[in-house]
């Protein structure tokens, strides 16, 4: 069962994401440009709607305290606010600012544009698995 | 200049509800963080790859019927952006998100949602970071 909601989850997400135009970085970047003086407030709607909608779900996973398959819920890293978190925070956003993609959006371009994504991609993964020793 | 009619707001608020939808689904049902950059880093080389195979699985089948509908506009933009720029930037995006255990999905969705100081506090830093890069990218025309 946990596969089978993994596939779905992946799959809405993947829908999601081509359908809100962020897979492009021209509209991310448009985002970004505060003064290029055609401000796009577009990737902010996506985000504000994922919130509202993914945000009671949280809620009532912690209310029920373990998952429906189970297992408990996770809990991401609990260091508090560190110089780690902030530091890989920074070097992502210059990233980002540089290209306009991200994670999930670089694995929807693989197949829109997969000259240009690929490389970023394989680029991606080899920082991801530098980035730490374990 | 950008008309905010249905036309134009209405397909990133149907594609965020339906991002949100799909980090609280798998939340709620397998108790697990809809994060790339984790989901990603820990299928290439850790614990518990079947879950991480099928979401990632998922997501690429998601991308190949986008692009399948939209051809390579879907990624517009990205067909300007030099090889250097893309290795770099790659290379940066990586680095960062598996230093800072997250990205956008991880914590701009699912670290806020469950109202996390870490993804609050990495959220403002990366979006910072990112503006700025713009910026001078901007101002420098050079970056």
């Amino acid at each position: 069962m946990k596969t089978l909601i993994a596939l779905v989850a992946g799959l809405l997400f993947g829908i999601g994401l081509a359908l809100s135009g962020m897979a492009s970085p021209d509209r991310v970047i448009g985002f970004l440009d505060l003064t290029g003086g055609a401000w796009d407030p577009r990737l902010a709607l996506v985000m504000g709607a994922g919130l509202l909608v993914a945000a009671p779900f949280f809620w009532l996973a912690d209310r029920r305290g373990t998952a429906l398959c189970g297992d408990a819920l996770t809990s991401p890293a609990s260091a508090g606010v560190d110089r780690r978190l902030l530091g890989g925070a920074a070097i992502f956003g210059i990233g980002w600012g540089l290209v306009g993609v991200c994670p999930g959006p670089a694995l929807i371009d693989l197949f829109a544009q997969p000259l240009q994504a690929a490389p970023f991609v394989a680029a991606l993964i080899a920082g991801l698995l530098l980035s730490r020793k374990d | 200049m950008l008309d905010l009619l249905p036309a134009d707001y209405l397909p990133p608020l149907i594609g965020g509800a339906l991002i949100g939808l799909a980090a609280g689904l798998l939340r709620f049902g397998t108790g697990q963080i809809a994060g790339i950059s984790g989901v990603l880093r820990i299928a290439m080389r850790g614990p518990e790859r079947g879950w991480r195979f099928a979401f990632l699985a998922g997501l690429l089948i998601a991308g190949a019927g986008a692009a399948w509908r939209s051809g390579p506009q879907l990624a517009a933009g990205l067909e300007r952006v030099p090889l250097p720029m893309l290795l770099v930037g790659g290379l940066l995006v990586g680095l960062g998100t598996g230093i800072g255990n997250g990205c956008t999905s991880g914590h701009g969705i699912c670290g806020l949602a469950r109202l996390s100081k870490r993804s609050m506090a990495a959220v403002a830093v990366f979006m910072l970071a990112a503006f700025v890069t713009v910026w001078l990218r901007r101002m420098g025309g050079v970056l």
